[in-house]
């Protein structure tokens, strides 16, 4: 853990020239902008879950920020919300009332399209349990944000340009030697590394992480977590990590927790 | 395009899907078959009506028929002009025919059908249908030396052979049962004057000649022959039959007089059947008895089930019995023309049969030439009953016949229908046969569907964490929706492609298929007594067999509609969450 300490120096970066162009522009509260380096802001969020009639408050008046080429850290129990801040953040969900704003703009009332687009091009997504697709290769998922995004003719069009890419990136998470195996067919980490690079082939300006090493062992969740320090210090990349491990958050350049539904700084 | 890889893997990996379309596969083999076959039955019987019935008709409900027939003719070809291909005239009635058949009478009803020899083999398939390979090229109403239905198995002996056999038999039984009546009397007159010897003048009452044959030592073998008048109607010597031995009676006592008095059979015939003075005139035209063995009395073509009847003997095998055959004289009986009918009796020979395997038409249809009929009916050389138009292949039936209503009003008693009005109620039965038959089938596909929406919503739950991760991808509700209505897509299309290929395999081959069916259970599937038809007919349309598969397809994609809905619905962080 300590080696980790020393790795992560933490750091500020200038943020990224904001554009978010091509989310269609939603009425922004010119009073509610954040300062420029802030990417990924969430304002007093609630949010409860209905589950037998029963209104169980997940979070309360929950404030969050991650700076551009940042990682932030949530840090929290089992059951304390980290998972559905991180879910509203990535648009997955929709917050009982607060706001989200995503550089600059407010992210938690676009239209469910506007969302998945949003998902699709901005943000990147890796997971406790990788959710990969069980039926396709490595490489076919990693190359699925873009058939998602292109269409089938501009797959078609596009896909030298694609399938360079994503062997790029699968290069660059050190997976070039599974191209075409099933996700049942890799490791733990190697799965895990195959989301990440299915996470970054769409050029996304942030990385949500969901504990992302909390289902391997040490070893391997190291190399995990050097990929994203690697990720994070070589190409800018911006990350806001979920994890109970607090050894970790340590690491990262801040870190919040989070209790009873609302956020402090460690 | 992820769509598409998904559908794919999908396909590929998830075979209890393609179990649930199997019903599908073969509800659509089997409305592949059920139309084929059905199509088959109607093109077929709509070939053998319009064979017959060429294309237009024009019947006349008079009594005396369509006088000045020729007139008509002309005037029907003025106003058909270009369309018209072939015309002919007919006279129609409705006819009794006997057939003596081992010395029994059976009598059939039938339409007796005046045919113009030159121009109805251009109106119709007539000639077809005969047995007879000469006669399928021109119908001559004399009947031939032999070789009739060189095609069919077990056809009996027909032909003059046959005729001269039979009559060489019956003459010999003739003289056989006049030498043993003769002998009878003799002796029953010699038992009278052994008995009561009698004053010479009794004796001098009967003939001389008689007595003289009595004395003749040929006595003791009359009397051998007790069993004679029994043995009449058997008489089974090879192919000859006795069953027509009365025939040539009614002429026999015309120049016969002096002969022998006929038989006590003989009479019964005879007040049965009078004597037909056209026969007698042609008999006396050449001054000399008709003689069976080398004379025929007018032609007439019979429809085979007239004159016969299929059945199964006791091997199983499919038989026809013939009541008579090409050879054989039969006794036809049918109104005469005018305002109060008479029944006239006419005697003729049996030329050739007719098998067009309608059984409607071969049961009831005998041809006969139309100058005959108006003679014996005492018509007019110029009147006929009915006129019948063949026309060129494509033109207008319907508007043809409007325009021949117009030049012939009802009020003439005359009527214009096309070959489709007078079949109309049974094309309309088999019409409704085949779409009941297909909505009943369809029926089956849409329970198969129930099937397939099962079963997708199966692999919906089982894909609820692959949905979820799609959709934190960025992928839409409708996209996630359309790989599910995809996948019904490609099953469908799969169900329904192997189902046609399937069915119009089955249809190719269907006829060895019902023979093995036949081996396997011993029933048999296509009963020949039962149909007409030798084996099952089939007529594949390509457009009903894209409508079945296109039907199918759509029903495999509306069944996955609902799955697919549940799919984009979906949460994602639900479905994510879910384990």
């Amino acid at each position: 853990m300590s080696e980790l300490a020393t790795q992560i120096r933490p750091r500020r970066r200038q943020g990224e020239p904001a554009h978010a162009a091509d989310i269609a522009l939603q009425p922004t509260e010119p009073l509610a902008a954040p300062s420029a380096d802030v990417l990924l802001e969430a304002r007093n969020i609630t949010k409860s879950y209905r589950r037998n009639r029963l209104e169980v408050p997940v979070l309360r008046d929950c404030s969050f920020s991650a700076r551009t080429g940042e990682i932030t850290a949530i840090v929290g129990q089992s059951g304390s919300g980290k998972s559905t801040l991180l879910h509203l953040l990535g648009t997955l969900d929709i917050p009982d009332s607060g706001e989200i704003y995503f550089d600059g703009r407010r992210i938690d009332n676009l239209s469910r399209r506007q969302r998945d687009r949003f998902r699709n091009q901005k943000l990147g997504m890796i997971f406790q349990f990788y959710h990969l697709l069980p039926e396709i290769t490595a490489y076919q998922n990693v190359l699925l944000p873009m058939m998602i995004q292109a269409g089938f003719w501009g797959y078609l069009k596009n896909r030298t340009a694609f399938r360079q890419r994503a062997q790029q990136l699968l290069q660059r998470v050190g997976l070039e030697h599974r191209l075409h195996h099933r996700p049942s067919e890799l490791s733990g980490g190697e799965m895990q590394r195959a989301a990440i690079a299915r996470a970054l082939i769409a050029s996304p300006q942030i990385l949500l992480a969901d504990e992302p090493t909390g289902n391997l062992d040490q070893q391997t969740g190291k190399r995990i977590l050097d990929l994203l320090n690697d990720l994070n210090e070589n190409d800018g990349l911006t990350i806001v990590m979920v994890t109970h491990d607090e050894s970790i958050a340590a690491q990262c350049h801040s870190a919040v927790v989070l209790s009873n539904g609302t956020t402090r700084r460690p | 395009m992820y769509r598409w890889i998904l559908c794919w893997r999908y396909l590929r990996t998830r075979y209890i899907a393609l179990a649930s379309v199997v019903s599908v596969m073969l509800g659509v083999a089997t409305l592949v078959i059920v139309n084929a076959v059905m199509d088959g039955f109607t093109a077929e019987m709509q070939q053998r009506m319009h064979g017959i019935l060429s294309d237009v008709i024009i019947e006349s409900r008079s009594a005396h028929g369509l006088e000045n027939y020729r007139h008509h003719v002309e005037r029907i070809r003025r106003i058909v002009g270009d369309d018209l291909v072939g015309i002919t005239s007919l006279v129609h009635v409705p006819a009794m025919v006997s057939i003596d058949h081992r010395g029994e009478t059976i009598t059939r009803q039938i339409n007796l059908i005046g045919i113009d020899v030159d121009s109805y083999a251009d109106v119709s398939d007539f000639s077809k249908y005969l047995l007879h390979p000469e006669n399928q090229q021109r119908i001559s109403f004399l009947l031939k030396e032999s070789g009739y239905a060189p095609a069919r198995a077990h056809f009996p002996e027909s032909g003059w052979e046959y005729r001269r056999k039979k009559a060489a038999a019956e003459k010999q039984l003739r003289q056989l049962r006049e030498q043993y009546e003769r002998e009878q009397q003799r002796n029953a007159m010699l038992r009278e004057a052994i008995d009561q010897p009698p004053p010479p003048t009794v004796a001098s009452e009967t003939s001389p000649e008689s007595m003289q044959f009595g004395l003749e030592p040929t006595t003791s073998r009359g009397l051998s022959l007790p069993s004679l008048p029994t043995a009449l109607t058997v008489n089974d010597s090879g192919e000859v039959e006795s069953s027509s031995e009365p025939h040539s009676s009614p002429v026999r006592p015309v120049a016969a007089s002096s002969e022998q008095q006929p038989s006590p059979e003989h009479s019964t015939v005879d007040t049965l059947t009078p004597r037909v003075d056209a026969v007698a005139t042609l008999a006396s035209d050449q001054a000399r008895v008709f003689d069976a063995e080398f004379q025929q009395h007018e032609g007439v073509v019979l429809g085979i089930s007239i004159a016969s009847t299929r059945y199964r003997d006791a091997a199983g095998q499919v038989t026809d019995y013939y009541y008579a055959r090409p050879g054989d004289d039969v006794m036809i009986t049918f109104p005469s023309a005018g305002n109060s009918p008479r029944a006239i009796n006419e005697r003729f020979t049996v030329v050739d049969f007719y098998e067009s395997k309608m059984s409607e038409y071969d049961a009831t249809f005998a041809f006969v030439p139309l100058e005959k009929l108006q003679r014996y009916r005492g018509m007019s050389a110029d009147a006929v009953t009915s006129i019948q138009l063949r026309l060129r292949e494509g033109a207008d039936l319907d508007a043809v016949r409007d325009t021949l209503r117009r030049a012939f009003p009802l009020e003439t008693m005359v009527q214009v229908s096309t070959w489709r009005d007078l079949q109309g109620p049974l094309l309309a039965a088999v019409q409704m046969e085949t779409t009941i038959l297909n909505i009943l089938l369809f029926l089956i596909i849409a329970v198969a569907g129930f099937g397939i929406l099962a079963t997708f919503f199966m692999i919906v739950i089982e894909k609820t964490k692959d949905i979820g991760i799609l959709k934190s991808l960025g992928a839409s509700g409708p996209g996630v929706a359309s790989i599910f209505l995809g996948y019904g897509l490609l099953l469908g299309a799969f169900g329904a492609g192997v189902g046609a290929v399937a069915g119009l395999a089955f249809v190719a081959r269907i006829n060895s298929i019902a023979d093995l069916l036949e081996v396997a259970t011993g029933q048999e599937v296509f009963d020949p007594t039962v149909y007409y038809f030798d084996s099952i007919p089939t007529l594949v349309e390509p457009m009903t067999v894209v409508w079945v598969v296109v039907g199918a397809i759509g029903i495999a994609v509306l069944a996955s509609v609902l799955p697919a809905m549940r799919a984009a619905r979906m949460h994602p962080v639900k479905a994510l969450r879910y384990e």
